[in-house]
């Protein structure tokens, strides 16, 4: 028989029972629960007269909603305050962990629950968020659901699956300096079309994702999502564990050795068989930019914009159609488009690491923001934006002109106080760039990595961050 | 609790929707998305169009309709589960088209709202058996894939899982994820042990 990926051990692992052929109950170990999505899952468990099946099981908290100046709860509409209360109603109704935005307990959910080590090797998770698939980067199986799922997984621990096919992407070489783990995401994601995953889940793996971080390795799963796959994941190892020891909902001393032995054998079996494997020289890897309203449609900073005609035929006329929209120019180079606002933050760029090196090279330049343009820095939690604090990096940005703000989405979903005015153009660390992402149905959304928007914010414009910061490397 | 209830036959009057690519921000326009709660949906189903004028959801001989036929592709766009939510609410039980958007589809699925297709020339007899008698009984029959009306009948289709769903009563998740509870349970204590739940914080 041959061996195994990881995929198929952690689903073997994990399935209660075939419930239809080729359809598995599969045990969720851990949900978490933003406002957006559970209302209605929550009003369902009521009409059919159920209750929270493992609130042990189960994190909620607040983030698409909550406000990112003043009070989280309070300074956000009135709209937003009533999802959040909500949440905080149904929390407390079913005994589930809650962390209150009040209390200053809050941050996006992607962010928050690898931070205190709440997510480990060879778990299942859900979160009814598309972007859930960020905690594969511990070697675990993570899901973005829709509200009838939450509602499942709320009532039974479980969701009905199918069993997806496993693509492992390896990337080897090593990516250059001022090239980032989005950088790569993006280029992916351009290769493979943002319909090229799905139906799979991804293996991120090779030397290059082996020397990332934990944090970049959640930047590579988190993007995994937008190329169409249902989840990714990397392979627990040593950066894994030791990123795990200590941290708050880690095994305890006395239960990690046992733990972190088994976490040892969730390794894909060097004779496993894949349904697809494709392999990735990082070295050809520069930064990338999105020029259009699909995550696929970026180019290399150092690029033009595409002609629509030097496109595949298919994918022509949604470029003649998002260049329109963006008010983009073919053949014109991405550099030096102008920007109004410049946004780091979001479950994929707003850990501390990503703050942490836009800092340090604003630092190091000496560089301003630009003054007409609005620049925001968004950490991913609460206990993000006080390690700024602690660390005074929050005075390096301030004095660079950012803005930093509190724990929340903000930007990155337009679904709360912090939206795009009419037209403007956001240079962006989020991960998508649909019309009307960021809140204004003509805001346009250009993707990139963090020391890329900080590139823009100090330029006003896109810019190549390699040369903007002088980062050539050693 | 342990299955949903078998759906093998739908009964009914019906109403006709006009139009190819009808799509949920028309069915339920994106402003009622943020509402905290599916209760009242009902009543926003259609309302830019019905706001716009006179439309067959205000018209009172089919107030009691719980089958909607519909033109090519019904259902497309945004995923949003509030569209299906709403026409249930309303009252509807089928939807008969030509096409249906796929999401949709499975959405409707899942809340038990079926959706059968059906050809272009049977489709147009039938919206307009339904326009000119608003009180005919239709009947939808998942077991045989007819729809009858009045004297007529029509090979009706639906994907063969899909169909399967509804006459065993498996259409539900939800049902189907809490018939084996120590299943569950068995998975749970076995899990515990390298995965540590967070637990009460
Ligand atoms: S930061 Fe953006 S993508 Fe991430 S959870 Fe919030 S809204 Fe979703």
């Amino acid at each position: 028989m041959a061996g195994r990926a990881l995929y198929e051990k952690i689903f073997d692992s994990r399935v209660v029972r075939e419930v239809l052929p080729g359809r598995y109950q599969l045990f969720v170990d851990l949900h978490l629960v933003n406002e957006v999505s559970s209302p209605q899952a929550f009003e369902a468990l009521q009409e059919r007269g159920l209750d929270v099946r493992f609130p042990d099981r189960t994190i909620a908290t607040a983030d698409h909603a909550v406000a990112t100046r003043g009070n989280p709860v309070l300074d956000g509409s009135p709209e937003n305050i009533r999802q959040v209360l909500k949440l905080r109603d149904n929390a407390r109704k079913h005994a589930l962990p809650y962390l209150d935005p009040e209390r200053g307990e809050h941050g996006i959910l992607h962010v928050l629950a690898p931070e205190r080590g709440m997510v480990m090797p060879g778990m299942t998770l859900a979160c009814g968020d598309s972007h859930s698939s960020t905690h594969g980067a511990f070697g675990a199986l993570a899901f973005g659901i829709g509200t009838s799922q939450v509602r499942d997984v709320l009532a039974s621990q479980s969701l009905l699956m199918e069993k997806l096919r496993v693509r492992r992407i390896s990337v080897e070489g090593r990516l250059g300096p001022g090239v980032y783990a989005k950088d790569l995401a993006l280029h992916l994601i351009r290769l493979l079309g943002s319909k090229g995953g799905v139906g799979f889940a991804h293996e991120f793996a090779g030397p290059v994702v082996e020397a990332m971080d934990m944090e970049a390795r959640m930047t590579l799963c988190n993007m995994a999502v937008e190329g169409g796959a249902r989840c990714g994941y990397v392979e627990p190892d040593d950066v894994t564990f030791s990123y795990l020891k200590g941290r708050e909902h880690a095994p305890s001393a006395r239960a990690w050795n046992r733990c972190q032995a088994y976490w040892r054998t969730l390794r894909s079996d060097p004779d496993a068989e894949y349904d697809d494997i494709l392999s990735l020289d990082a070295d050809a890897v520069r930064p990338c930019v999105t020029w259009g309203t699909s995550p696929d449609q970026s180019v290399a900073v150092d690029q033009p914009i595409p002609h629509p005609r030097s496109l595949p035929p298919d994918q022509q006329a949604a470029a003649v159609e998002a260049l329109a929209f963006m008010g983009l120019e073919p053949g014109r180079p991405i550099v030096g488009t102008p920007i109004d606002v410049a946004f780091i933050g979001s479950c994929t760029n707003g850990r501390i690491s990503d703050l942490e090196v836009v800092a340090r090279l604003l630092n190091r330049s000496g560089m301003k923001v630009a003054p007409a343009v609005k620049a925001l820095i968004v950490p991913g939690s609460r206990a993000v934006r006080q390690e700024l604090h602690r660390r005074q990096l929050d005075t390096v940005l301030e004095n660079a002109g950012f803005e930093v703000r509190d724990a929340g989405c903000s930007l990155c979903c337009g679904m709360n106080v912090d939206q795009l005015v009419g037209r403007e153009v956001c240079a962006s660390s989020s991960n998508r760039n649909f019309k009307g992402r960021q809140g204004s149905p003509t805001g346009r959304t250009l993707l990139m990595s963090p020391v890329m928007v900080a590139a823009a914010a100090v330029s006003g414009a896109v810019a190549d961050a390699r040369e903007v910061f002088e980062e050539h490397g050693a | 609790m342990t299955g949903s209830p078998p759906i093998r036959v739908v009964r009914g009057t019906a109403l006709f929707i006009a139009g190819d690519d009808v799509d949920t921000d028309q069915i339920m326009p994106s402003r009622f998305l943020r509402s905290t709660s599916f209760t009242g949906l009902e009543q926003h189903v259609f309302e830019d169009l019905r706001q716009a004028g006179p439309h067959p959801f205000d018209d009172p001989l089919h107030a009691s309709a719980s089958i909607l036929i519909a033109e090519r592709n019904f259902g497309c766009g945004s995923s949003r589960e509030h569209a299906p939510q709403g026409l249930a609410r309303w009252g509807i039980r089928a939807i008969i088209a030509e096409s249906f958007g796929e999401i949709f589809a499975a959405n409707c699925t899942a809340i038990g709202l079926v959706c059968v297709t059906l050809a272009r020339a049977d489709r147009q007899s039938l919206s307009k058996a339904c326009v000119d008698v608003p009180d005919a009984p239709l009947c939808i029959d998942l077991r045989r894939q007819r729809v009858e009306a009045a004297g007529a009948g029509f090979a009706c289709t639906l994907p063969e899982g899909r169909r399967q769903q509804f006459l065993d009563g498996s259409w539900d998740s939800l049902s189907l994820l809490m018939a084996d509870p120590a299943a569950v349970e068995e998975v749970d204590a076995r899990t515990r042990v390298f995965a540590p739940p967070p637990g009460v914080l």
